[in-house]
């Protein structure tokens, strides 16, 4: 097991200068979810206009896949439609699998491909991307 | 005793995991097994396996007598007065429960106490919320210590006359504290209330004595004592057990069944509803005998050997955290190292072969009181050894190399 395959140098630098990691004092809604085996928290803050993410921050707890995830996440769906957004979350998904996907929007996100050799982590790296897909969800019902 | 001598009977142990020797630290979790438990299991599956307590036949005799030969094995192990004070579940969380949910509602009243502390494991919590919620009854906590422990003038201010159950851990399995339960027994008895153990974490590690301790009820597990998963015991005083109600109904715990009422059989029975775990008894029986063998206070004393040698190496690495008292009693080490998530420690620990915990540890109020999110935690056995803790040490260096 190669251990260079899930901590990338691209992930460490997320996890260790996080981007949009706050609140904002105007947001639409706050998502908030956890791993209840792991203890792992996120708030996942969104700024909603006309059904596009106009921006995203995150707050919360969790190790360093979690976090960088969140810090790429919210990096990518900045400014994106509600459509565009679920299909980055669902070409996430794929990563994850170990299904092919692509992010030239975004290439950071594939530095997370290896956690699909780690069973246990996947969680760990979906938390804020389930976050996002939930949030989505329920400003769509609206 | 001889732990490496003792290693060779764990065929499991033998195996490299991401090309490094497995290193198993993870036992308070689950045990692993020993080659006789295994062969315990195929034994009876090859030549006595069937139904108990029915078949007229001479595998069902068999059965029967494998079955409730490891409950007579079980109840000398935590010496009990009598052989039917001994019922098998599936582990701790269901004896816990079944004390919770027969015994709790029929002593509670509105505003009756039940005290536990914040270092139990959610299996010891939550069932007594559920039932302080149904009964409104009060639930309390008994402080803890800076250091975690609990103390006895603290029991005694926290236990008052309309207290009717304590629950505690003999011991925590995060903290890795003994617990007084002796002197919480006295109190609570003068008081008029019972004690609930929950001994999933002592009964693996040291000589546990019913009679000695007096506690009313003593519950625990077998996968953390070299046994199958999917077998547990409730101990419980005969004239408690004898009060109260089944909380299973069905085939094997029925006296008489008519069309609009039953009546159930004496102990144990009437609490081991539907075809019992019968393998895996027998599987608990040959793990009792094996760490008998050895001796659970040759056992104790090697862990408490081991566990304080590795307080020692692991406080020399700068950047840890070691909750928890610094002399240890048993085999419990729970720290952080330095601001990495335990995570990612326990990741590459596990690049290195090594298995540890990471996690909340189903204590999430105890992870409160100690201020953090989650921990690391390294657990030991009579199969671990000098060599394994120095590779924890030696891995939680290259870990902070790596994450520095």
């Amino acid at each position: 097991m190669q251990l260079d395959d899930l901590y990338r140098r691209v992930i460490m630098d997320h996890y260790k200068t996080p981007r949009n990691r706050g609140k904002f004092d105007n947001e639409t809604l706050t998502v908030e979810l956890n791993n209840p085996t792991c203890g792992d928290r996120i708030s996942l803050h969104l700024v909603i206009e006309d059904d596009i993410v106009k921006d995203a921050r995150f707050t919360g707890d969790g190790c360093s896949i979690s976090m960088s995830s969140a810090s790429m996440m919210t990096e990518a769906v900045k400014g994106r439609t509600f459509a565009e957004a679920m299909d980055l979350a669902d070409r996430f998904s794929c990563l994850m699998k170990g299904e092919p996907a692509e992010f030239d929007d975004y290439e950071d996100i594939e530095a997370l491909s290896g956690v699909n050799k780690f069973p246990a982590r996947i969680k760990c790296a979906t938390l804020a991307w389930n976050a996002l897909k939930k949030g989505i969800n329920e400003e769509s019902k609206q | 005793m001889n732990a490496e001598l003792i290693k060779e009977q764990f065929p499991i142990l033998h195996q490299e995991i991401n090309g490094h020797p497995l290193v198993y630290l993870d036992s308070a979790a689950s045990s692993q097994k020993p080659k006789v438990v295994l062969d315990a299991l195929k034994h009876y599956y090859e030549w006595d396996n069937a139904n108990v307590h029915r078949g007229v036949h001479t595998l069902g005799s068999r059965a029967t007598d494998d079955y409730e030969g490891a409950r007579e094995k079980v109840a000398r192990f935590i010496g009990a007065s009598h052989t039917e004070e001994i019922i098998f579940t599936r582990g701790t969380t269901t004896a816990l429960n079944i004390v919770a949910s027969s015994y709790g509602p029929a002593v509670l009243q509105e505003g009756d106490e039940i005290v536990i502390t914040q270092m139990e494991h959610h299996s010891n919590l939550i069932p007594w919320q559920q039932l302080a919620l149904r009964t409104k009854a009060v639930l309390k906590y008994i402080p803890l210590q800076s250091d975690g422990n609990v103390a006895p003038q603290d029991v005694e201010k926290t236990i008052t006359s309309r207290t009717k159950i304590v629950a505690i851990a003999y011991v925590s399995n995060v903290l890795g504290v003994v617990n007084p339960v002796k002197q919480i027994a006295e109190i609570a008895h003068r008081h008029g209330a019972v004690i609930v153990v929950d001994g999933a974490q002592s009964t693996p590690h040291m000589k546990v004595n019913m009679q000695d301790l007096d506690c009313d009820f003593y519950t625990f597990s077998g996968h953390k004592m070299c046994a199958p998963t999917g077998i547990g015991v409730l101990y419980g005083k005969k004239h408690l057990l004898e009060s109260m109600e089944p909380v299973e109904f069905g085939g094997e715990m029925i006296n008489d069944v008519g069309l609009y009422e039953s009546t159930w059989k004496e102990l144990p029975y009437k609490f081991e509803g539907g075809t019992p775990i019968i393998a895996g008894a027998v599987g608990l029986g040959a793990a009792i005998d094996f760490l008998e063998a050895i001796g659970m206070d040759e056992i104790h004393r090697h862990e408490t050997k081991l566990a304080m040698y590795a307080m020692d190496r692991l406080s020399e690495i700068e950047g840890i955290t070691l909750y928890g008292p610094r002399d240890r009693e048993v085999g419990l080490i729970t720290f952080n190292l330095m601001d990495v998530h335990p995570h990612d420690v326990a990741t590459v620990l596990d690049a290195s072969g090594i298995a540890v915990r990471a996690g909340h540890h189903c204590c999430q109020p105890l992870m409160r009181w100690l201020q953090v999110n989650s921990t690391v935690r390294a657990s030991l056995y009579l199969y671990n050894t000098e060599q394994d803790i120095d590779a924890l040490a030696k891995a939680l260096i290259q870990t902070k190399e790596y994450f520095g």
